[in-house]
């Protein structure tokens, strides 16, 4: 009786997970990985993981990938609830360390800055990091959770300014359209944000004693379906190739 | 295995209440139970109840749960003083063209609350419709205040009460109205005095139902409002922060407003429940 009750459930599950279901990475005639590829990635690496998708379905065009761009923490929290991904790069060391045994080493493959964005026509008139702590700025900052609010909070800390935000974030790009669309007089993101953002928002740089940056670590998940087409896409983002886009995107490389 | 029996052996209660089920019928209605429960009882087995008691007693639980409460109060209160009266223009009025409006006006319904808050920042965001000239004019910026939360969860939930005091409208018969009519009472007196009481359970059921919904909204609030504590974060929104940095918290935040909407579904049935049997 139970199982009959319980079958069809377990039938759509079922149905529902083969939409969803990953072919099997098994190499074609010329030894490449094929199949889809799915990558979990920090929100600010849009531009520069988009521009390397092309490269990457040139080289290996048996593969089809699939980027899910979100904040780190969340991406970790969907990682541990056994989300079927098979590369995860997040935006700080921390968020990676969430996911544990999950990530294979782990490598840092850029590093990004932290800046002030304002609209182009920057209605409060902001030049530093101190004006953000006046209550009649509208201010936007990222979640403290994930990476962009836990740099910003650096950096106010080492300048000791205590700043007055009005909303937080879930993600760093969730901050920029607050500042692309003028709904706030300034925001902290990266400055890769500011670049990509174009003529909208201007990127005002902090100095050097409270420059707050962070580390993005990427790695091939333990449990990933397709680890061969992974491990293909993580080399290609060390590569020079891929080296070369992210300083494009305004990465720092090591 | 043996044999298959039937997944139900009838009781005599509902044997007599009515014909059995057939199988074709039970199996997949078994199935809707189980996708609509089975996830509430994930919920309730991963409860952090040793814990439960000071993720509860944060600080920022109370403030949310307040800012919850306030919000969706405020939202039904301003849904009963606008979507009573264009509930009776649907149903009383005879215009023209009511069929479009109706279709309309309850669109929220259908609409995923993220467009809505979209929708609601292009209007009176700093650089919209109507807010640059707010801001121009006045000095008043929208969002990332309580009223926006306000606005959010009322352009959300208003047409769950309009269509629920329309359909109790349509359902009531015009008879006294029109008696009220006949003894000289003006359209507003007989609105007020005949019409209202009438429909009041309809009224009722709908605000409860305003307030449910108000209650759970997400996407619209965060998208217009944006998420600060005390002042725009409500409980969804903190159930959401807190998924990411501890779902323990999520867990035990996420069992409160199920509990929450319980107490108001349970008090909406108890009033239908009375009024059918009254």
């Amino acid at each position: 009786m139970l199982s009959r009750l319980v079958a069809l459930p377990v039938l759509v599950a079922l149905g529902v997970a083969a939409c969803g279901s990953h072919a099997p990475g098994a190499d074609d005639a010329e030894g490449g990985p094929t199949g889809a590829l799915t990558v979990l990635a920090a929100a600010s690496l849009r531009d520069a993981f988009e521009r390397l998708r092309g490269v990457f379905e040139d080289e290996h065009p048996g593969v089809t990938v699939t980027f899910a761009f979100a904040g780190s923490s969340t991406l970790a929290q969907q990682v541990l609830a056994g989300a079927p991904a098979d590369v995860l790069a997040t935006a700080s060391t921390p968020t990676m360390a969430l996911v544990g045994d999950l990530a294979d080493e782990p490598v840092v493959v850029a590093r990004n800055t932290l800046e002030i964005v304002v609209p182009v026509d920057n209605p409060a008139g902001i030049t530093s990091l101190a004006d953000l702590a006046d209550p009649g700025v509208t201010l936007a900052l990222c979640a403290p959770e994930v990476p962009c609010g836990a740099a910003a909070a650096d950096a106010f800390a080492a300048a000791g300014i205590t700043p007055t935000p009005d909303t937080y974030e879930k993600d760093v790009t969730a901050a920029l359209t607050r500042a692309v669309l003028g709904e706030v007089d300034a925001a902290l993101v990266y400055r890769t944000d500011v670049l990509a953002a174009g003529e909208s928002v201007r990127g005002i740089p902090l100095p050097d004693d409270v420059r707050s940056s962070t580390d993005y670590p990427v790695a091939v998940l333990t449990e990933a379906p397709n680890p061969d087409a992974a491990r293909a896409f993580v080399a290609l983002v060390r590569s020079a190739q891929g080296r070369q886009v992210l300083t494009e995107a305004g990465f720092e490389v090591p | 295995m043996t044999r298959t029996r039937p997944p139900v052996r009838p009781r005599p209660a509902e044997h007599r209440a009515g014909p059995r089920v057939p199988l074709v019928l039970a199996l997949p209605a078994a199935a809707a139970v189980l996708v609509l429960l089975l996830p509430l009882v994930a919920l309730v087995s991963r409860a952090p109840w040793s814990g439960a008691g000071t993720v509860l007693a944060a600080p920022e639980v109370g403030q949310a749960l307040w800012l919850s409460l306030r919000c969706a109060t405020a939202a039904t209160l301003l849904s009963l003083v606008l979507g009573v009266p264009l509930a009776w223009v649907l149903a009383r009025a005879d215009l023209p063209g009511t069929g479009v409006l109706r279709a309309l006006v309850t669109l929220p319904v259908v609409l995923p609350p993220v467009v809505g808050g979209v929708a609601l920042l292009m209007l009176l965001g700093r650089r919209g419709l109507l807010g640059a000239h707010l801001d121009a004019w006045f000095g008043v910026t929208v969002p990332f205040t309580t009223v926006a939360v306000v606005l959010a969860e009322t352009f959300v939930a208003l047409p769950f009460l309009v269509l629920s005091v329309e359909g109790t409208l349509r359902a009531a018969p015009r008879g006294a109205d029109e008696a009220a009519a006949v003894l000289g009472a003006d359209r507003w007196y007989t609105f007020r005095r005949v019409t209202l009481p009438r429909v009041a359970p309809g009224v009722v059921a709908g605000a409860v139902l305003c307030f449910a919904r108000a209650l759970g909204e997400f996407g619209a609030t965060v998208t217009f409002a944006g998420s600060f504590p005390g002042t725009t974060r409500t409980m969804p929104l903190a159930i959401q922060e807190a998924m990411e940095r501890d779902p323990d918290a999520a867990v035990a935040l996420s069992l409160l407003l199920v509990a929450l909407s319980l107490v108001a579904l349970v008090a909406l049935h108890g009033r239908w429940a009375g009024r059918v049997l009254g």
